[in-house]
């Protein structure tokens, strides 16, 4: 059960947030990290004190290509969560530096962590006990939520300036209800139920508005999948490669080198993308072969956009028909590959297999890099179309937030019924609370004191 | 030394926290002595002439459900009753009584120097004696010793009391007495940490000099609704308040000459309360306001004397004169007592538990304007509180602390140790997430078994009341299951379906299908509420049964928060001060962020595997 070999892992959620932690815990922590560790200052990690921190760049020593800005920080044994040496790189998150700091450091010797490795080895290592080890895990799941939730405020940015805004209009109207409440002998004039209803209406649509940014934000916060899906030798795993920039895939002339579905890891304008290079579809008797064409009839299924790739240098062939049949009802990106030979393809007869004007063809080499950049940008284009980059406006893309203004609007939906239904000015107020208090949770504000601090700035209470 | 006698309980204040203390622990059975500076001023009204208003009104009701006192006495002092808010919903109408102010100390000190078990002695008390962290006695400023089991410090303003009145200051408890100077070094030195506040009163006008025919006559509710739930009627005449407004050339006076003004000048260094400021501070931060409601409120029946509440000030003597002159009908009116300012040492309330004794000395309770609170009420329900506990105590029973979805008290007493506070702090009902639950109206309903369980509830008032509940009950049921169709066109209904349309009240109800039994004006309506409220009752009792589940997870008393890896040094500075006795109320101190809750839990639930092994 004991292994003293280096782990390593990323502890911080995928995908979303600004800041992403890399943690690796064994003897060898330190000199794995050196090994691709570059400091402006020429600093060195052996030298570090422990528990300190230094600033540098993770780079790949073989390309001498910077991966990220980083902070590591170096924590010796015994002194350590683990008790055994513990280094941390603080990089910035978002799929690509965090896989490609990993790789690197696994590439350097260290293995990748099971779930909860980190906390067996501090059990193990006798610092914790079993019973402690069982809270902290329960701990790190909630440590893990902190940590998810501030990450997403710092993607979103203006969220929480957003809500405040729309939450200080409510306060604005509740500090009135609850001193003409509190204080019925002090000269303070009600709003009236019109002055509250258009109030409270206005409120509601800033509300609504955001909601329906949670929507919009879908493929941010989820990632969305596509399949590359051809026959075989078609050039699926160049185009793979090519997407990302390096050798993941192998290549081979073979037909059916891929025999299972690849998944890899792509970042087109900050939109996560997952993309699975599937075996290539056609006629097997192999049962292995045939299991891999099973996947990637399940991963067409799945995608969220399938790109059909096909050869520009050949006529098509009953395989590629075969394509063209599984791919005609889905949303789909037609690829013409090797346009870097001579182009031999008629695409007319591609065409008719897709009714909707949606799918574009695009013309690519993937051996020479031709075409890459527009496929990105129109796989971009397909699920954002009306997005902008640096648009203005604010997104909702955590569903606790969402759910929060949700709740914050059925309440309001009851004040403004209680309203018209002439309920008595408390359950108004009461309503108006409840919603004061969900869209708090989001930015972590209390009501109470809050009122009162308001009534007592905005109203002259005196008798 | 000189030792005069061994009590159980020793009451230290006569004021309305002390006399409501002295009450429930002879009551309860225990040897009681109470120590007041001045006899002729027990339950002092020691500024406006009134009890209750919102939310304090609801304490009222809370203490009389209970079986406290103040209640009572309101009810024979009162010569004006007001339901306020009556046009707002009845989970915020609230009763305010004018009260006699020396019909209510009279009063209070006849049911005092009645009552079995209780002695009363006029001293001041100097030192409280403490043994191995165990509060044992007391000595008084003429060096006798009591000895005691339990010690109540009920002394209001009266710690260090300092009174301001334009740059003139005099040390005194409040205007005329003598205030008590070792008391709070006494409690400082078994290392009470302890602040300052302030506080304003008015000038008191002589109704002679005063035209009240320009001013506006308010008058009470007629008859007069009472405050305790065992008053049958009230018998003293009423009277009406009568409304004034300040102006402009008001206004002027006191922008000349703010630096005259002890509070401007920087002389008071106190902090004050933001609901209740001095009229130079109403006209600096609010100069827009061309006029500043004045009310003059009657002293009592057998006096000239009028309280102009709205002018609370600490300006010189002939600024008051100049000032009240400008105020229309009060041209030519002469101040018998002028308004001044006090400043008074108070412990800070998060040293207390929530049976308000203090967390280092074992027996030492504190209740009242001591804690940090202002209002008589505020104070009333402290001193009943810390009186009933200290008899638990005694008696090796659990203390009563009542939660914030029982009652107002459980707000107040909650906040107090949690929160603390940082000016004198008074009950609002907006501080209360429950508000729907805890209402004027349903006081008896809440707490009236607790008051009865415990012993102070006189057993008739008991089953007056369970009788009450009965029938409310019965009535309930019978809106229930009674079937009826309004007209043709509408369908068969329940009443109570139809009682909680918008704008059908109990009165068509009994119209249209009268109960079986007379039912009281007080039951009907009580009847409407629930059944008009009963969606959100259920949703504020679904609230607070969510939040018991973290108020479910004890926090042990010997429980090291350094341990737990991870807080911030603030919050662990804050968690040691607070020592918070559940999680929800750890949740409850400001600062305190959901993170440093999970890890709380954590550590606690660690510590009960642990424990639960090594047994």
């Amino acid at each position: 059960m004991f292994k003293d070999d280096t782990i390593a892992a990323i502890s911080t959620p995928i995908g979303e947030g600004g800041i992403g932690i890399i943690r690796l815990s064994g003897k060898d922590s330190v000199s794995i990290v050196e090994k691709i560790f570059y400091s402006p200052k020429n600093k060195s990690l052996e030298d570090l004190p422990s528990h300190k921190i230094l600033y540098g760049f993770i780079k790949d020593p073989l390309t001498d290509e910077m991966i990220d800005e980083i902070l590591v920080t170096v924590m010796r044994s015994p002194h350590t969560y683990t008790k055994e040496d513990v280094v941390e790189i603080n990089c910035h998150s978002g799929m690509l530096p965090l896989r490609k700091i990993l790789e690197l450091v696994l590439k350097e010797g260290a293995r990748l962590a099971d779930p909860g490795e980190f906390t067996m080895r501090a059990f193990i290592n006798g610092r914790l006990d079993l019973s402690q080890a069982e809270a902290v895990l329960d701990l790190i799941r909630a440590k893990t939520d902190e940590s998810r939730r501030i990450a997403i405020e710092q993607l979103q940015g203006g969220l929480s300036e957003k809500i405040t805004i729309i939450r200080d209009r409510l306060k604005d109207l509740c500090v009135n209800i609850e001193a003409y409440i509190d204080f019925p002998e002090e000269d303070i004039e009600p709003a009236t139920k019109e002055e509250m209803k258009k109030s409270m209406e206005g409120i509601k649509l800033e509300l609504l508005r955001l909601l329906e940014t949670y929507k919009e934000a879908r493929f941010f916060r989820e990632g969305l999948s596509i399949a590359i899906v051809g026959r075989p030798n078609v050039g699926k795993s160049s185009l793979l490669n090519a997407l990302l920039r390096k050798d993941r895939a192998i290549v081979t002339p073979l037909p059916g080198t891929t025999r299972d579905v690849i998944e890899e890891y792509l970042n087109i304008r900050g939109l996560p993308v997952r993309i699975m290079d599937t075996a290539g579809i056609r006629k097997v008797h192999d049962i292995a072969e045939r299991e891999g064409v099973k996947r990637s009839l399940q991963s067409i299924e799945n995608a969220d956009l399938v790109i059909a790739i096909f050869d520009g240098s050949e006529k098509l062939c009953e395989e590629d028909l075969e394509v063209l049949d599984k791919t005609k009802d889905k949303n789909a990106l037609i690829v013409i590959n090797k346009c870097d030979l001579p182009h031999v393809l008629d695409e007319s007869s591609i065409i008719p297999y897709f009714s909707s004007n949606e799918h574009c063809i695009l013309c690519i080499s993937a051996t020479r890099g031709d075409g890459i950049e527009e496929l990105k940008s129109s796989i971009f284009n397909h699920f954002l179309k009306d997005w902008k980059e640096g648009r203005e406006g604010v997104l909702v893309t955590n569903i606790r937030h969402k759910i929060a203004i949700e709740n914050a609007l059925s309440s309001l939906g009851r004040a403004l019924s209680g309203i018209s239904e002439y309920a008595p000015i408390e359950i108004i107020a009461f309503e108006i609370r409840d919603s004061l208090d969900s869209l708090g949770e989001i930015i972590g504000a209390i009501t109470t004191d809050d009122i009162l601090d308001s009534i007592f700035k905005n109203f002259c209470i005196g008798k | 030394m000189y030792k005069e006698g061994d009590y159980d309980i020793i009451v230290i204040g006569a004021g309305h926290a002390g006399c409501e203390a002295a009450l429930a622990s002879a009551r309860l059975g225990f040897s009681t002595c109470l120590f007041t500076i001045n006899l002729d001023t027990i339950a002092q009204m020691s500024c406006n002439p009134a009890i209750g208003g919102l939310a304090k009104g609801h304490l009222v009701r809370e203490i009389d459900a209970l079986g406290g006192e103040m209640a009572k006495v309101t009810d024979k002092a009162g010569i004006q009753f007001r339901m306020l808010n009556m046009s707002k919903g009845p989970a915020v109408w609230s009763l305010r009584a004018q009260a006699d102010r020396v019909l209510y100390r009279l009063s209070m000190r006849y049911v005092l120097e009645s009552q079995k078990n209780l002695k009363i002695k006029q001293t001041s008390v100097e030192k409280i004696i403490v043994e191995d962290g165990k509060a044992k006695g007391v000595i008084t400023s003429l060096g006798i010793f009591y000895g005691a089991r339990a010690i109540i410090v009920t002394t209001g303003t009266f710690l260090k009391g300092l009174v301001h009145i334009g740059l003139e200051t005099f040390p005194a408890g409040r205007a005329g007495e003598f205030p008590s100077v070792g008391l709070s070094d006494s409690l400082r030195e078994h290392g009470l940490k302890t602040g300052r506040f302030k506080t304003c009163t008015p000038p008191r006008l002589d109704a002679k000099t005063i035209d009240f025919s320009k001013t506006v006559p308010q008058w009470g509710d007629d008859p007069p609704p009472p405050f305790s739930h065992s008053t049958e009627k009230i018998t003293n005449p009423q009277l009406p308040c009568y409304l004034t407004y300040t102006n402009n050339e008001t206004h002027k006076i006191i922008f000349d000459n703010l630096e005259r003004s002890s509070i401007y000048s920087g002389r008071v260094k106190g902090t004050g309360p933001r609901y209740c400021p001095s009229i130079e501070d109403k006209v600096t931060m609010f100069p827009e306001r061309q006029r500043h409601q004045v009310f003059l409120e009657p002293e009592g029946l057998e006096t000239k004397e009028y309280y102009a509440n709205g002018i609370f000030t600490s300006l010189p003597y002939d600024m008051q004169v100049s000032l009240i002159r400008t105020i229309s009908g009060l041209e030519e009116a002469e101040i018998m007592r002028p308004g001044y300012a006090i400043e008074y040492d108070f412990v800070f309330p998060t040293q207390l538990k929530h049976s308000l004794e203090t967390k280092t000395i074992d027996g030492l309770f504190l209740a009242g304007q001591i804690n940090g609170t202002s209002g008589y009420e505020e104070a009333a329900t402290q001193g009943l509180i810390a009186g009933i506990n200290a008899c638990l105590k005694l008696q090796g029973r659990e203390p009563l602390v009542l939660g914030r979805h029982e009652a107002y008290i459980g707000v107040l007493i909650d906040d107090l140790i949690t929160k603390g506070t940082n000016e004198p702090y008074r009950m609002f009902t907006s501080r209360a997430e429950y508000r729907l639950l805890l209402r004027h109206d349903n006081a008896d309903l809440r707490l009236m078994d607790k008051g009865y369980e415990i012993g102070l509830l006189e057993r008739s008032v008991y089953e007056k009341f369970q009788e009450k509940k009965k029938l409310i009950d019965e009535e309930l049921l019978r809106l229930k299951k009674t079937r009826v169709r309004l007209n043709e066109a509408e369908k068969n209904e329940s009443l109570e379906q139809i009682l909680k349309r918008p704008g059908i009240n109990y009165q068509f109800i009994e119209r249209h299908s009268p109960p079986n039994k007379q039912l009281s004006e007080e039951i009907k309506k009580e009847v409407e509420i629930q059944v008009k409220y009963e969606g959100y009752i259920q949703r504020q009792m679904e609230m607070a049964e969510r939040l018991k589940k973290i108020e479910d997870k004890k926090i042990p008393k010997d429980f090291n928060y350094t341990s737990v890896n991870g807080l911030s040094k603030e919050i662990l500075s804050k968690l040691q001060e607070v020592k918070p006795v559940n999680l929800g109320q750890a949740s409850r101190i400001p600062g305190i962020t959901p993170p440093a809750i999970s890890l709380l839990l954590v550590a606690i639930e660690r510590l009960k595997k642990e424990r639960g092994k090594s047994q």
